[in-house]
């Protein structure tokens, strides 16, 4: 490894920090906002506080606190949240393999595992980075999600809209800034047109976070793939 | 909302989270399966992505929201910091709505 090369891992570890701890800001604040919906909409403090350790999966929770305050059952409020964090099944076979072998790591480390963490480790070259990558991201949005619900939830409606701060398009934002990368190449850019277009035409049609699942139809479109890239004999 | 809620949701979503690094101990994957997975969570995250931009909770999500992601987007592929991404597409938005220009 050349002088160069080294510095240039040096400043990429203090990017890395500087982007997860600018997302984890932007979580915070979404986090507040959850919190003072909550709390605005009769859920005690305690209890989101605790949906927000416990469940860490931001766009569920939002889900499940406005379906049960506009009077829909307890079942159906469970079932859409569980349907809209369906996506986890697929992310962990993805990422699964940057969780060691131990039990504490694959315990935590689900756990761990929401969009961003999951974008950050693609976003990275090697398995070091990537694991890096994942748990670093994992760990500051825990850090910060539960306690910003909390502080939220406390100042009630101080907090105002996300809306007006424009966080509602931050998100998806930082979450492309972290697939473009990947986008580069036309295999992974055909198979996500494909799924991002079969996303957006289903939604109209399907309960909340299915046509996500739906988007999955777009990987025919990276197929085959190259031979040279397959680490077994052709049989 | 009651604890029964949120204790169904949270041990639904674990159970989701665990099983994809416990299925991969029971099955061997080959090089080439492992690179099908990466693109798999690739076009989910971008799907989300998708959705997410367009649509709040059924409805078109307006317009303000699309040109921030949008403005984003162009910055990302132009390889600007991350940070700026971030802020810019928010910015955007967040404009938009104060000026009245688009909700």
């Amino acid at each position: 490894m050349s002088t160069l090369e080294r510095t240039r891992v040096g400043f990429w570890r203090d990017e890395l920090l500087r982007d997860v701890l600018s997302m984890a800001v932007a979580m915070a604040v979404v986090g507040a906002s959850l919190g003072a919906i909550a709390v605005s909409k009769g859920v005690p403090l305690w209890m989101i506080t605790l949906m927000g350790a416990v469940v860490f999966a931001g766009g569920s929770e939002f889900m499940v606190v406005g379906l049960v305050a506009a009077g829909a059952a307890p079942v159906t409020a469970v079932l859409g949240g569980l349907m809209l964090n369906a996506r986890h099944l697929p992310f962990g076979v993805a990422v699964g393999g940057l969780l060691d072998r131990g039990w504490p790591s694959r315990l935590i480390g689900s756990h761990l595992m929401v969009d961003e963490s999951v974008a950050f480790a693609l976003a990275q070259d090697t398995l070091a980075e990537k694991k890096r990558a994942y748990w670093l991201t994992g760990i500051a949005l825990y850090c910060a999600w539960a306690p910003s619900v909390f502080l939220g939830g406390l100042l009630g409606q101080g907090v105002g809209d996300p809306g007006a701060f424009g966080l509602d398009a931050a998100m998806p934002a930082a979450l492309l800034a972290l697939l473009m990368p990947s986008l580069r190449e036309f295999r992974t850019l055909r198979a996500v047109a494909v799924g991002a277009l079969v996303a957006v035409l289903t939604t109209p049609l399907l309960p909340e976070g299915l046509p996500v699942m739906a988007g999955l139809v777009g990987l025919a479109a990276a197929l085959p793939l190259p031979k040279r890239l397959a680490g077994e004999a052709v049989r | 909302m009651t604890l029964g809620v949120v204790f169904a949701l949270a041990l639904g979503t674990y159970a989701m989270r665990l099983a994809g690094p416990l299925l991969r101990d029971r099955i061997r994957i080959s090089d080439r399966w492992e690179q099908l997975m990466s693109i798999a969570a690739i076009v989910l995250l971008a799907a989300f992505v998708a959705t997410s931009t367009a649509f709040e909770s059924g409805g078109f999500a307006g317009w303000a929201r699309f040109a921030g992601v949008a403005v984003g987007g162009v910055l990302a592929w132009r390889r600007a910091p991350f940070v700026l991404v971030v802020v810019a597409a928010a910015a955007t938005t967040a404009l938009l709505r104060l000026t009245g220009i688009a909700l």
